[in-house]
């Protein structure tokens, strides 16, 4: 019984201290991005010819250090997160709006909408998103509208598949039975009886989806397919630093532990979250 | 189980086609792709549609289409615009490099996650269980081909052991295969865990250790062996993103694989490399997936009628 609760201490404190790090990581990082207009702004661009390769902690102008050009990294990390954060805010958005609706649809009318639902998924399930938007990328042309329209189109159905499954276990619970007996509407019993009792799910697979699309940009921009290499981004930063890893190792560092702690941030709220709201876990893999 | 093994074929047949229709309607979406080939030069109608003509794209979608899906069965993808080489020549140079890969980062990862696992389970919900908990984690939340930049930057440049890229020898092996297997340990980590926990709450595991037996042989001769079934299913599944994370990591590597191919291909508006890359990998995933199911409907009949 001891041994029990000391279990179950151990387990609050990581659990405290998941949330304490997830808020300073993520919240930290977004703050920091948020307000990078007034932090910096050159918006990253402007270039210290004077001071070019310099190593990181060693001048106060440029904490992180300059790249080759004279560019100062912190500037360029924190502007850079700017569009990191838009793609996995906005198509997580997308995404969960589209998949949601088609998921209330298919679960509660069933019929027709639920088995092309299905049948969708199947195929999603067995088809990389990587080597399709890779495919797409390369035809269509690059930029941030088309990689957030890639991953709503890829992942919408994920949202669709969990409500369905927590739709099918709820409509035909006694309350909403008497909720349908004493004349309240569908639409209606969707709204207000159904869709609360979905949100917990849905809400973990958001956190957990903005930091899977933060890392799949980075991917894609990384190889040349995702947004501008003009417009400062993580990945565009790690593509660039890759080339001179020999003479300023710290270009390639920086933006990557950037991605690193944003994306663990999330990661770990994810996770607290899924302790707080799907303690069954519907949403672990 | 026949019945079984069809239904799953079916699934198959219809995601091949899915996979073979949106390829072969990708192209079509560049606009003219005879245009995107010229670049826009000087160039004359006739030559635009010379090209065309020798692409086949003046025939309507659905005979294009048919004609492509005809290739696939016979291996024909066409030819490279680059030097006129067969796609499938090319194909058959760089498949083998990247499922060398790919299988070396399996092996890797199941080395690190199987043991990693049972600790966690054993020691569920203290310190040591939490910690690979928050390791797993982290090694979640960076990009792959971050931490193959890492790695050339301390085992090619500062410490000087290992070759930055390429394809020659085992050791060049290490990095490439390492890159993925901690990506892929991170997720597996936590299979293996929850499995094991799973495993261990059974019946027959009390039985086993009420007769006696030592906790080691309970735990490798009885739970593990239980608990592997979910976890090579996983490790089916998984193989759709494996490869997709292994064509970002040739990148780093300059490893002559099949994203290798990809990425030549996308720089040199090479459509027929491209399409045929992307079509084999997509088959290949949909194949191991296909058989990971029969396997387990073979292994656990409960399964099937699912």
């Amino acid at each position: 019984m001891a041994a029990a609760q000391a279990m179950s201490s151990a387990r609050r404190h990581f659990r405290s201290l998941e949330l304490v790090l997830g808020v300073l990581l993520a919240g930290g990082m977004t703050l920091a991005v948020l307000f990078s207009g007034l932090l910096f702004p050159d918006g990253g661009e402007s270039m210290d010819l004077m001071a070019r390769l310099t190593p990181p902690f060693q001048s106060l102008a440029h904490p992180l250090g300059t790249d080759p050009l004279g560019r100062d990294v912190l500037a360029r990390v924190i502007v850079g997160g700017k569009i990191s954060l838009t793609v996995g805010v906005f198509s997580v958005l997308g995404a969960v709006t589209l998949g949601t609706f088609i998921g209330l649809v298919a679960g509660y009318y069933r019929g027709i909408t639920e088995i092309l639902l299905m049948r969708f998924a199947d195929i999603q399930l067995a088809l990389p998103f990587i080597l399709l938007a890779i495919m797409f990328l390369a035809i269509l042309g690059t930029g941030v509208d088309k990689i957030i329209f890639f991953m709503i189109v890829a992942q919408w159905v994920q949202y669709a598949r969990l409500v369905r499954g927590s739709v099918l276990s709820l409509r035909d619970r006694e309350f909403i039975l008497s909720a349908r007996a004493i004349g309240v509407g569908n639409g209606r019993i969707i709204l207000t009886h159904i869709l609360p009792n979905v949100l917990g799910p849905i809400i973990i697979l958001m956190t957990l989806q903005v930091a899977n699309n933060i890392l799949l940009e980075s991917s894609l921009t990384f190889l040349g397919l995702g947004v501008d290499p003009l417009i400062p981004s993580w990945g565009g930063m790690l593509a660039d630093g890759r080339t001179y890893l020999q003479t300023a190792w710290w270009v390639s560092v920086f933006p990557g532990l950037a991605i690193m702690f944003t994306v663990l941030g999330l990661n770990l709220l994810g996770d607290w979250l899924r302790d707080l709201l799907d303690p069954t876990g519907q949403t672990s893999k | 189980m026949a019945g079984f093994i069809f239904k799953r074929l079916l699934q198959a047949i219809f995601v091949v086609l899915a996979v073979t229709l949106i390829v072969a309607f990708a192209i079509r979406l560049s606009g003219d792709p005879a245009i995107m080939l010229m670049g826009g030069g000087n160039v004359t109608e006739k030559d635009l549609e010379n090209i065309r003509q020798a692409l086949g794209l003046n025939r309507p979608f659905l005979v294009q289409y048919l004609s492509f899906l005809e290739g696939i069965l016979t291996g024909d993808f066409g030819k490279s615009f680059m030097g006129g080489t067969p796609v499938s020549m090319l194909i058959a140079r760089a498949l083998p490099a990247t499922l060398l890969l790919a299988f070396a980062s399996l092996i890797t990862s199941i080395i690190l996650s199987v043991p990693l696992g049972i600790y966690a389970a054993v020691n569920r919900g203290r310190w040591p269980d939490q910690l690979i908990r928050i390791l797993s984690l982290v090694g979640l939340s960076f990009p792959n081909f971050w931490l193959a930049i890492m790695l050339v930057l301390l085992f090619s440049i500062v410490l000087g052991v290992l070759p930055p890229s390429g394809m020659e020898g085992p050791e060049s092996f290490i990095m490439p295969a390492l890159t993925m297997a901690v990506i892929l340990t991170a997720t597996n980590v936590r299979l293996v865990r929850t499995s094991m926990l799973e495993t261990l709450s059974q019946q027959y595991i009390m039985v086993a250790r009420s007769k006696g037996l030592r906790d080691r042989v309970v735990l490798y001769k009885h739970a593990l062996r239980n608990s592997a079934i979910p976890l090579v299913t996983y490790i089916g599944l998984q193989f759709g993103g494996l490869i997709g994370g292994i064509v970002i990591v040739e990148r780093v590597f300059n490893w002559p694989g099949m994203g290798t191919l990809a990425f030549d291909a996308i720089s040199n508006r090479d459509y027929p490399v491209l399409q045929g890359t992307i079509t084999v990998l997509a088959l290949f995933i949909v194949l191991i997936n296909l058989l990971v199911d029969i396997a387990y409907g073979l292994i656990d009949p409960r399964i099937r009628t699912e």
